[in-house]
């Protein structure tokens, strides 16, 4: 997968869970929690949901690392790809 | 029946805090079930027929209100936490409600889901106290009420710092305390700050089904997460070994065992179950000092038309009081007459052509369990229909003279719960609505995988019933596993 289609993926998952926020103008650069309401419950989620839809594990020292859309591609592309190799 | 016997996580009480658990942990692929006793689900939100009618149970208005667009708010927070879309839950606006405080309801506040309404309400009849108010508003939007360990204080005197006259004070913790507080006389602050919000700042909506709109909807999320329920199947002990709940006895005898267990019905109804007890005993636990349980009787008076037909078209909600002083505490009396709520839920703003067929006017008001436990079955119906008769005539008084010469010509049917039928469909000491006065705010017990959710957890209203759910199962379960 490409970083792009990695961040594809996790637009999708918040989304989801903030159907409510308006997600056409985020900027990938920017803190998403500076750009949207999401709360720590919210974080939780996408960490969950990345668990529950592509078995993806985030460990909580890493969630520091999905702070913005750019950071979640970097961090979790390696992660996506690891575990299409494997299948 | 091909239910198993053994689960990820087992819940205790179908209402709106375990229903909301259940979604979070389905939803995330844990093996759920809840166990409910009662045959119907809602627990103190309940509803039930009488003769294809249906009633509500508790759910006079759900607080919490806001509009499409506005974040950062409880609403927000339970729908995206439960995957809701707003349009499912088809929430009415309010007309108006009030305050009415003396004899007659001489001293009267109006607010809407509009805050200025009650701002300028204030302003204009206490010209004196409007700053004061203003500081407390200003306190209230920015006092940190999700904190699970803060310090209790008491509402009543970080109010005075700001109200010098206790007849505002009162008339301001009179809705918050009716719709929320486990607590005689006072609130704890925090407590204050989540029902101030959740009434005044935010506000009051309703479908137009009532309960069941959200009580389905809950069911449906619940359902397509691979949630499993038994209803009729209550859980009659907890086995416990050393720190941890190892095992679940239900009514039938049959034995389960889960990984967690989230308990909805209340701590000390909790912990008569790890006892062995089976019953909460409401002589030894309950009746010492300070631990006083609340609960409330209410009148509900079907009429063949609408309450606007007859006079009653402006209030949604009425809290009234007959003094200045508000005495909201558990009455020696069977019912306290003197202050209570009155409830018309055809008196929202319904869409065009959306209205109920029937006129509905509830009144509720403080009751006393005992004063009604030991009455004979005889005793018990003859009390309930002079206690309806004096609830309505006392909730009157804060109302327009109705513009039928006797109510009773229109009445089509009438019903009433006592503390007695909250006791018998939620199995709650004492019938108590809002639990016991003291919260525990982190869910913990004295068991590591056993948590409390719902009103001894502490978040009150039926929204905070939900938020309550969804916190205890992030907090304790979803949160830490890995």
């Amino acid at each position: 997968m490409t970083k792009d289609e990695v961040k594809q993926v996790v637009l999708g998952i918040i989304a989801d869970i903030a159907p409510d926020e308006d997600l056409s103008t985020l900027k990938p650069d920017v803190r998403l929690r500076d750009q949207m309401q999401l709360d720590s419950m919210d974080f939780l989620d996408i960490v969950m949901e990345l668990r529950k839809r592509h078995g993806i594990e985030v460990p909580e020292k890493d969630y520091p690392q999905l702070a913005t859309l750019d950071s979640c591609g970097d961090y979790l592309t390696p992660k996506f790809n690891a575990l299409a190799s494997k299948s | 029946m091909n239910s198993r016997s053994h689960y990820d996580v087992v819940i205790l009480g179908a209402g709106m805090s375990g229903l909301a658990a259940g979604i979070r942990l389905a939803h995330f692929g844990r093996r759920v079930c809840i166990f409910e006793r009662h045959n119907a689900v809602g627990g103190l939100n309940g509803f039930y027929s009488i003769a294809g009618r249906k009633f509500d149970v508790g759910l006079h208005a759900v607080t919490n209100y806001v509009r499409p667009g506005v974040k950062g708010t409880p609403l927000g927070k339970l729908f995206r936490q439960l995957r809701i879309d707003r349009e499912e839950f088809a929430l009415c606006e309010q007309k108006q409600s009030r305050i009415a405080f003396g004899p007659q309801g001489e001293v009267s506040l109006r607010f809407t889901n509009d805050f200025v309404v009650l701002e300028s309400e204030i302003a204009a009849k206490f010209p004196g106290q409007i700053d004061g108010f203003r500081r407390l508003v200003a306190l209230v939007r920015t006092h940190d009420d999700v904190s699970l360990e803060a310090t209790p204080l008491s509402a009543r005197a970080v109010l005075r710092e700001h109200i010098t006259d206790p007849l505002l004070e009162d008339m301001l913790l009179c809705p918050l305390m009716y719709y929320g507080s486990s607590q005689p006389g006072d609130m704890e602050f925090g407590q204050f700050v989540i029902m101030f919000k959740a009434i005044f700042l935010e506000g009051f909506a309703r479908p137009l089904e009532g309960v069941r709109v959200i009580l389905r909807v809950l069911l449906e999320k619940y359902r397509e997460a691979g949630g499993e329920r038994r209803m009729k199947c209550g859980v009659s002990r907890l086995r416990t070994r050393g720190d941890r709940v190892v095992a679940l006895q239900l009514d039938s005898g049959e034995e389960i065992t889960a990984d967690h267990v989230i308990s909805s019905i209340g701590l000390i109804e909790t912990r008569a179950l790890i006892d062995g007890s089976g019953v909460a005993n409401s002589d030894s636990t309950v009746s010492k000092p300070g631990s006083v349980r609340l609960s409330f009787a209410e009148t509900i008076t079907i009429m063949d038309r609408q309450p606007a037909q007859i006079g009653w078209d402006m209030d949604t909600i009425v809290f009234f009081n007959d003094t200045s002083r508000l005495d909201y505490n558990r009455p020696e009396e069977a019912v306290d007459l003197r202050s209570g709520v009155v409830c018309f839920p055809n008196n929202f703003q319904y869409p065009y052509n959306q209205y109920l067929e029937e006129g509905i006017f509830r009144v509720t008001c403080l009751a006393n369990f005992c004063a009604w436990e030991r009455l004979l079955p005889e005793e018990y119906r003859e009390a309930k229909g002079r206690w309806f008769a004096a609830m309505q005539r006392s909730a009157k008084r804060f109302l327009p003279q109705p513009t039928v010469p006797q109510l009773k010509d229109i009445v089509v049917t009438t019903d009433m719960f006592t503390p007695l039928t909250v006791r018998r469909f939620t199995g709650h000491v004492e019938g108590a609505i809002y639990g016991a006065p003291e919260k525990i705010r982190t869910g913990r017990t004295d068991y590591s995988n056993l948590y409390l959710c719902g009103t001894d957890q502490g978040f009150l209203g039926i929204i905070g019933a939900m938020l309550s759910g969804i916190s205890m199962a992030n907090y304790h379960i979803l949160a830490k596993s890995g």
